[in-house]
């Protein structure tokens, strides 16, 4: 690329205004005393709604190509960003009243938020190694500081520590695998990337450039890193059990569909071309996963930390449809993720609603009797967890029953007998907490005290699981018309 | 036909839910009433089903067929044959008799209690009635939710072991099915069970499949060696929990083989119906000596049911041997057709078996053998009744409970002497335990002053067990409205049998 051209600025347009309004925000938050942060509140909102009509009335044009090659703009990342506006819109509105109970409604958090959105757009629309990883870099750094936000808690500093550090190793073996792979292509842009492998990155017989297989090894491990797959998952449940519930809920979710994003852009669309390679070592993790994270989430007492380790083994199916290496099994994974974002901020949602300002409802203990307290809410979190152990009726099943498929499509029978065994094991836990909920005597008889906003988003988030999963072929078939 | 549709399988499915689902909404004081309104207008609603059905056909009637995953080409399909339609209308049956036999006794969130039986109703019409298999399987699994909180929430001292290990041990079964339907989806490129019927499998793809359903049925009917799950959950269940398990949850299981695992892997059936035939004589005789050793009413009628299905199970895969004995397929159909009038009338004796513990279990908070001794002085009328049901159980002619033992037997010659004999054994011991247990229950002096202070049954309670008890009776004396419904999809799953798809 010589000479120069204009970059079409309108295909950033959502990123832009996000940039902008994070500005305006942390500006404005600067003048707000302490009785008016909930205008941070509502700015953050706002900017999450203006960036979901930007970007829906983007979505629909055939996908471009712009800042010479380093930023794409199609279906694919429409559907990705809109939903990530929306769950953190969501993950906002629960942690609103959480952090106010405690007098830690900062503006900040909402701030390093909206800044993490942005690099999760970022992620989504990369279409060169550069661009991955500073949108990964923007998400990562303002996910550090949100763990370390609430710094008098020991817990807390110490997760982010913890995060700090290995996120910046797998940064750096992300980084180093990506420089292999500049070396072996001699580009970042994910297109000519994937020209170049499916060209010369096999060899006659076969044998695929050593460079090549080297950078791809260690662009691997640092995509586990960030999903948290075995054996690159000791991070996940001390961070999400250190952090501050409404810091877990946050990077839970969203930042899944980003990871899953980086997967789509760095692994499919630039090395399509030696899948053999890579779904190899997404195999081993996969399974590896699937059996950690179930059976390690059995022996978990803090709820946090047992919603970790299923988020280990859900990861392990997200992969499945990777492996499959075909247009389906992207598709599905696309599904899983945003299923599983959808039930995960359900979960720390319900953590959320039971606490109160000096008790945390993070033990399992807390769930206790919840069907005594409110009928309702106990319903709700039965709809979330049996979604996330993939009973039908709920969307969960869906989820899985798509992945499987995948896998099965490809001849890989043992991987999904496999993979459905485990998920029988990680129906134990999920089902032990509706046993609390159901069957035990409340230890813990207070009033359930939330916000109606709360209440009514909570409410249609548990029922989008039963919802969902009795129709979901609307949600199933924009997957699989995005994914080209 | 309603208004010019045919939709009445799926007012069957949704009007219970539904109705559960108001229940629920109207809380404690009006959840009796409008649960048994439900009910019995679901139980009027399917009796059409058996009087505009087609006796001459095998084809599936009532049929419904709309798109609902269409990326995937899976379909909201309905139907039912001779097979699945007697079972709806158990289902539909059994559930006002559950409703009803809950009315005073369930003081805890009554209406949790009924909306969860009446959505299962619902769901378990759901099951008899899908001809998609993702439909089926949805349905399926969705029968364990409300299954496992009825045990959990109203459940004996140990319900949450009882009730998790149900949970766990059928999910695990069928996680397997899943894979085999998917399996066959993909080569079938529709997930439609009748498609699946005629779709060409290798014998090594059979026998795998085969494995997978049999798992998955084999853990609900429930055969030796996966029953164990059975006794506990009977036992720790409350007295509806019981029946709806006893009385459909395991027939759910024998109707997959008929439905599943025959017609789909017809060459692997043949080829391993030795492992069927085996399971089923092991259920039958060692079974029937574990039943003699309970103390526990609940798990000695657990025990007899287990023993009643492999029956079941015995008259459905004895049918190859026969086709191979005798060179027709016609012989065979009494074994099958055996087979099925036992689940059926099972469904009903095991019903009022589980009714009548629960009678007395209502007045004495007892189900063991040892605290009672002597009712029929305190309580004759109820003693009728239990005796009378015992004689069913035991398989008295002129009850239902003869039938189905009889024609499996009968037909069991034209296999093998030695499986005749086996099977026969039941005719002894079943008599044993249950006659036994109903003397130490029944009969004799007065045991104990809680004995002597026992009510004889209230009018609700008569209700119940005489409805129980005629029709009992009346397909003891009469079985033929049920087996000639059965007759045209027997003839014509034998004769799919007797093809190979290799």
């Amino acid at each position: 690329m010589n000479d120069f051209e204009l970059p079409n600025f309108a295909l950033a347009l959502p990123e832009m205004f996000l940039l902008g309004m994070t500005c305006l925000v942390l500006v404005i938050d600067l003048f707000l005393n302490e009785k008016n942060r909930i205008v941070t509140y509502l700015l953050a909102q706002l900017t999450l709604l203006g960036a979901v009509v930007i970007t829906y009335y983007q979505a629909g044009y055939v996908s471009e190509i712009s800042f010479s090659g380093s930023f794409i703009r199609d279906e694919m990342g429409d559907i990705l960003k809109i939903f990530i506006y929306v769950i953190t819109a969501v993950v906002f509105l629960y942690s609103r009243d959480y952090l106010q109970q405690r007098n830690q409604l900062k503006g900040e958090f909402f701030a390093l938020g909206l800044f993490g959105v942005l690099g999760m757009m970022i992620m989504v629309s990369a279409h060169s190694f550069l661009t991955i990883y500073l949108g990964l870099e923007l998400l990562s750094l303002s996910l550090y500081t949100m763990v370390a936000l609430n710094r008098d808690s020991e817990a807390s500093t110490e997760a982010a520590m913890k995060y700090f550090v290995l996120g910046a190793i797998a940064s750096g073996m992300l980084l180093y695998g990506m420089s292999m792979i500049y070396g072996a292509t001699s580009s970042l842009d994910i297109a000519e990337i994937g020209k170049h492998i499916s060209e010369n990155g096999i060899s006659q017989d076969g044998h695929i450039d050593m460079v090549l297989s080297f950078g791809l090894v260690f662009i691997v491990v640092g995509l586990a890193f960030k999903l948290g797959a075995v054996p690159f998952h000791m991070w996940v449940p001390d961070i999400y059990h250190g952090a501050q519930t409404p810091v877990t809920l946050y990077l839970g979710a969203a930042p899944k569909l980003a990871a899953f994003a980086m997967i789509m852009r760095i692994l499919v669309e630039g090395m399509q071309a030696i899948h053999a390679d890579w779904q190899l070592m997404l195999t081993a993790m996969a399974v590896l996963s699937l059996a950690v994270g179930n059976i390690i989430a059995i022996a978990q007492t803090n709820m946090k930390r047992m919603l970790a380790y299923s988020t280990i083994s859900h990861v392990g199916f997200l992969l499945l449809g990777i492996i499959a290496a075909n247009k389906d099994g992207y598709s599905a994974s696309m599904f899983y993720v945003l299923v599983y974002a959808l039930t995960s901020v359900g979960a720390f949602g319900m953590i959320i609603l039971l606490s109160r300002s000096g008790f945390e409802a993070d033990t399992l203990d807390d769930f206790k009797g919840l069907n005594e307290r409110s009928r309702w809410y106990a319903f709700m979190m039965l709809l979330i967890m049996f979604s996330m152990a993939g009973v039908p009726p709920t969307v969960g099943f869906f989820a899985k029953l798509w992945v499987i498929k995948a896998v099965l499509d490809v001849d890989m029978t043992w991987l999904a007998t496999a993979a459905v065994l485990f998920s029988v094991v990680g129906a134990y836990y999920y089902i032990r907490v509706i046993k609390l909920m159901y069957f035990d005597k409340p230890i813990d008889n207070a009033e359930i005290s939330a916000s109606m906003d709360m209440r009514f988003v909570i409410s249609t988030n548990g029922l989008l699981m039963l919802v969902l999963g009795i129709f979901p072929g609307a949600l199933m078939a924009i997957c699989q018309s995005v994914i080209s | 036909m309603l208004f010019g549709y045919n939709i009445i399988l799926s007012v069957l499915i949704w009007l219970p839910i539904i109705g559960g689902l108001v229940v629920l909404a109207a809380g404690e004081k009006r959840a009796r009433v409008i649960s048994l309104v439900v009910t019995i207008a679901t139980f009027l609603l399917s009796i059409p089903l058996y009087t505009q059905f087609d006796m001459t056909t095998a084809a599936m009637q009532f049929g419904e067929l709309h798109a609902w995953i269409p990326a995937f080409n899976i379909n909201y399909q309905l139907g039912v044959d001779g097979i699945s339609m007697p079972l709806i209308i158990l289902t539909s049956f059994t559930t006002v008799l559950v409703v009803l036999s809950a009315w005073e006794v369930i003081k805890k969130k009554p209406e949790q209690y009924m909306a969860a039986f009446l959505i299962m109703e619902g769901i378990m019409i759901g099951v008899f009635s899908a001809l998609d298999s993702i439909l089926f399987y949805v349905f399926w699994e969705a029968m364990l939710i409300p299954m496992f909180l009825i045990i959990g929430v109203w459940g004996g001292p140990n319900r949450v072991y009882a009730t998790i290990k149900f949970f766990l041990y059928t999910f695990l079964g069928s996680v397997l099915m899943l894979v085999a339907l998917i399996y066959m989806g993909l080569k079938e490129g529709s997930f439609s069970i009748q498609g699946f019927h005629s779709l060409p499998l290798t014998m090594n793809e059979q026998i795998f499949i085969f494995i997978a359903f049999l798992l998955a049925f084999a853990v609900k009917v429930p055969m030796w060696p996966v029953h164990t799950w059975l006794p506990d959950a009977h036992v720790e269940a409350p007295t509806g929990g019981s029946v709806i398990l006893a009385a459909i949850m395991l027939k759910i299981g024998g109707y997959g083989f008929l439905r599943f695992s025959l017609p789909i892997t017809p060459d692997a059936s043949n080829a391993l119906d030795w492992l069927i035939i085996s399971m089923s004589l092991i259920a039958v005789v060692y079974i029937g000596f574990v039943a003699l050793a309970q103390t526990d009413m609940k798990k000695l009628i657990a025990y007899s049911s287990i023993a009643h299905m492999g029956f079941a199970t015995l008259g459905f895969f004895l049918v190859f041997s026969i086709i191979d004995n005798t060179g027709s397929a016609k012989e065979a159909a009494l074994g099958m057709e055996g087979g099925m009038v036992q689940m059926i009338s099972h469904g009903f004796i095991s019903a009022a078996m589980f009714l009548c513990v629960g009678v007395l279990y209502d007045r004495m908070h007892s189900r063991e053998i040892s605290d009672y001794g002597g009712v029929a002085n305190t309580m004759p009328m109820f003693a009728a009744f239990m005796v009378f049901f015992s004689m069913a159980n035991a398989g008295l002619p002129g009850t239902s409970g003869f039938v189905g033992e009889f024609m499996v037997i009968l037909n069991s010659f034209k296999a093998n002497f030695w499986i005749a004999f086996l099977a026969a054994t039941t005719l002894i011991l079943g008599a044993a335990y249950t006659l036994w247990m109903v003397k130490r229950v029944i009969f004799g002096e007065v045991a104990n002053d809680n004995v002597a202070q026992l009510k004889d049954m209230n009018a609700r309670e008569f209700v119940i067990l005489g409805v129980l008890a005629a029709a009992v009776l009346f397909f003891g004396l009469y079985p033929a409205p049920l087996t000639e419904v059965m007759h045209a999809s027997v003839e014509h799953l034998l004769q799919h049998l007797s093809l190979s798809k290799l």
